[in-house]
Parts: structure tokens; sequence; C-alpha cells
């Protein structure tokens, strides 16, 4: 299985480590070309508006849009599910993916000082210690959205058909089962 | 449910998250929202960019805590600001005005002739400059959760920062390849904790983030300094100092996503105006250089 994970900034590497020590042939994606050869994608931790700026300069935005909308697989990790919201509670980043039905509030959990590990309960996981950073908070979802794990209230991890989001980041502490999770998604599409 | 904040995982993770990316000195709200616009990763919030720190000369300190909070309302990114080498009260003001990452940083006059700060008793994570791996390991065996280079602040010429990212590289194979009691020695040599260097060993590079900084004014030098292995770009004076600051910015931005690729790198060199006022550090007395400050 041929995996990408967005490589414009952010936590990429880690995601490619976790990827590769699962047995996928996982791709740094930084054109339209690479974005061609991947089976589904992996936007990883870091700052959105980054990411959204380089998106639409490289022509990647509304390719990603277009096949996202098709039934591409993509999971989205903090910054990334900032990308995946349809509705955003900042003006920023304007240009986004939005292709899920999910509200986002960005810093919402605070700044940097405010970062946290906590532990969860995912549905059809288990017990998953998580880690928090500047991290965005879902506000609300459609019905279409399936809630998978909760932190105070709030979702957490959520998917709607191919698509996947959290507001924490998996990969950063070596525990493989969301990812393994979504490799199912992309299996079984 | 309980939430355990200022762990080493947040603060170094915070620092994975700006991979990739480039943190630009700003000195005021505008500046800042022009840096987050041009694809910024974070921003220093300064009263000063070092090249005016170093023509000014006399005692450099941590910034105006207005002028931090000014920036903190003006953008979404993350915010840092930088405190004196050793000076932990400055750093206990940037913490409680919530600033996302304290850069104890050798632009600023050293408080402390000895001391750098003890990292581990703040929740805030700090970043910390390094001309060589023992320099890099005794900060983190303080605490910091991110690494730069010293370079040569506020210059525009590179070489400094080349030379401390070159160094670190040879260093890291050197460790790589040493023995386990060989290691001791190493530490004992180097004035190295033995504990990093085991770190280091097992992971075949230094356990945190390690971004360049000190001299970088073009959209070649941050790839050049990419392309050296490092995690991301710090740009100091290159960038409000030169003629065009907006379209520089978005330059280094994408020549620091775009290292490996030349042809994105000469697109984006194209017609950017002139680079900041540079001197070239071969040329500065030792008395004026920034880079021996705290070690």
């Amino acid at each position: 299985m041929r995996i990408g994970v967005l490589g414009l900034q952010g936590d990429f590497r880690e995601h490619l480590e976790m990827l590769r020590a699962l047995g996928v042939d996982a791709r740094d994606v930084r054109t339209k070309e690479q974005l061609h050869e991947v089976e589904g994608l992996i936007i990883p931790g870091g700052e959105s508006t980054t990411m959204a700026y380089l998106l639409e300069k490289m022509g990647l935005l509304s390719i990603l849009r277009e096949r996202g909308a098709q039934g591409f697989p993509i999971y989205g990790t903090c910054a990334g599910m900032i990308l995946l919201a349809r509705e955003l509670n900042d003006s920023y980043p304007e240009n986004r993916l939005a292709l899920m039905d999910i509200s986002v509030k960005r810093n919402a959990y605070g700044r940097q000082r405010d970062s946290f590990e906590a532990d969860l309960h995912i549905k059809d996981i288990g017990e998953f210690h998580a880690v928090f950073i500047r991290a965005p908070k879902i506000v609300g979802v459609g019905p279409s959205v399936e809630i998978l794990a909760e932190h105070d209230g709030a979702p957490v991890l959520v998917r709607q058909k191919h698509l996947l989001a959290s507001s924490f980041h998996p990969e950063l502490t070596g525990d493989p089962r969301v990812h393994k999770y979504f490799l199912e998604m992309v299996t079984r599409g | 449910m309980e939430r355990l904040t200022g762990t080493f995982k947040v603060k170094s993770g915070l620092a994975e998250m700006l991979k990739g990316g480039v943190i630009m000195d700003v000195v005021n709200a505008e500046q800042a929202k022009i840096a987050e616009k041009a694809g910024a990763v974070a921003v220093m919030a300064l009263e000063r960019v070092p090249a005016d720190i170093r023509a000014a000369g006399g005692v450099a300190r941590m910034a105006d805590p207005k002028k931090i909070k000014e920036i903190m309302d003006a953008v979404t990114i993350p915010v840092m600001a930088k405190c004196r080498i050793g000076h932990f009260v400055e750093a206990q003001i940037l913490e409680a005005l919530g600033v996302d990452y304290i850069d104890e940083s050798e632009v600023l006059t050293p408080a402390d002739p000895e001391n750098h700060i003890d990292k581990w008793q703040f929740k805030v994570p700090f970043v910390c400059g390094a001309r060589d791996l023992p320099e890099a390991c005794r900060r983190i065996a303080e605490g910091a959760a991110m690494i730069r280079t010293k370079g040569e602040a506020g210059t525009g010429d590179v070489i400094e920062a080349v030379r401390h990212m070159r160094l670190m590289n040879k260093q890291i194979r050197i460790v790589r390849q040493a023995s386990d009691e060989e290691l001791v020695t190493l530490g004992k040599e180097w004035g190295a904790p033995v504990e990093v260097l085991r770190l280091i060993k097992e992971l075949g590079r230094l356990p945190v983030v390690n971004f360049a900084a000190g001299g970088i004014a073009t959209p070649a030098d941050a790839a050049l300094m990419m392309q050296l292995g490092c995690d991301g770009i710090f740009v100091g004076s290159g960038i409000f100092k030169s003629q065009d600051p907006e379209r520089r910015a978005k330059a280094i931005v994408m020549a620091t996503t775009y290292y490996n690729d030349p042809k994105v790198l000469a697109e984006v060199s194209e017609d950017l105006g002139e680079p900041m006022p540079s001197i070239s550090a071969a040329q500065l007395p030792e008395r004026e250089l920034l880079q021996v400050r705290g070690n």
C-alpha cells in the first residue's frame, strides 16, 4: 500500500516513520505528481496557515479537494484537521480543503503552556495516550460524522466515511493503532 | 479527565510541529501579520532585530511586555520571545505573558557569566543556540526542547551558521560510531553530558529539533542550511531589513520547503530586491561577536 504524508511543513517525519514501521510504502508528498502516486494521504501537524499557503501556491489545494470529494482517504492531525474542516471559528486560513462536516476552533485549548497529554478511550481501539499541542477544538459535527473519541466533552477523533481527523498527535507517541485504523479505512475503501 | 501540562513531550512536540518552517523576527503587529501571511510558522517578538541591536550597542534586554502582547494579539501562529542568557526572571515574565517559546539568546546581553537558565523549572519550552554538539548537549541537559545554530546574528553572512551545522554533523557522526566506553571519554573531552550523548547515539541525531539561525539572508541561504540537515530556519534581520520584506519572506518559506529543488529555488530567488545590508563575519573584531556569549 502506498500512503502519502504531506511534506510541506510540520511533523511529517514522525508520520512517515510510523507508517514505515507498519510496513507501508510511505511517501513524502510535495508535488502534484507525488500526490497522484498515493492511495491515501496524511496531513500532519504543523501550522495550518503555512500549509494552506503552500498548498494553494503549488496548485495542490484544488486537486486534493477534488480527490477528497471523490472518496480519496485523508487523515488530518491537528493542522491537518483544520484544513479538512468545513467550518472554522476563525478567518484563517481562508483557503482550505473544507471536506469534513465539522466545525473547528483553532488554538481553542490555549497557548503552548496549556498544551497537554491525556488518556482517551477510542471506539474500536481502546485506551490511548494522546498528546495535544496548541490543539484545535471540534465545536460541532454534522449528522454524517462519527465521534470515535472525546476529551472533556469535546470530540477529538472523528470520522466521516473516508475522512479521519484528530485534535491530537498519535504520531508523537509511538502507538500505531490510530494509523492502523486509517490504513484499514484505505484498504476497505 | 486529567491533563498533564509542561511535559518534555509537549515542549519538544511544538518544535516538531515547526519543522520545515520559517520563524521570522518581527518588531510590531504589522510585521507579524506580514510574516503570518507570507507563511511563517512562528514569529519572534522583539524590540529590535539583531542588526539594530548590533548597531545600537549597550545592554540588550528582554522586549517590553506591551510590545510582546501587541504581537501576540496580532497573529494566530506561535509567538516566541527572547530573554538574556541566565536571566530566569525575564523568562518567568515571558512565561507569565503566555509566549509559546522562549529563546535564551546570545543576541541579548548575557545576565549570568557562568550559568544558563534551569529550563526544567518552566512549563514554557526553550530554544537555545549552539556552536557545536557539546554546547547543544549542555543546553539539552538544562532542559532546552529545541536547538538552533548560533551563526553570527545580524550580519547577513551565513558562514558561521554553516560552520556550526557542519561541526555538529561531524560530531554526530563521531558519536554514532563511538563505543559505549568511548562515549564516556568523549563526554569528558567535550564537556558534554554522557546521557545526552547516549541518546544521540541511539537516535543517530539530536533528540530535539535543530534549526538554523544567525546570518540567513536569502532563499538560497535557507535551502543551504536545510540541505546541511537543519530542521527549519530562523530569519532575524534578513527579512524586515531587506528592500521588499513580504516578497523575500514568501521566497524563503518556499525555499525552506522545496530546498532540494533547484528549479523552484531559481524561481523564488528572482527579482527580490536588495537583501539586508550585510557585514562579513570574518571582519568583525572578537569583542563584537555574539556567538561567543554563553557556552
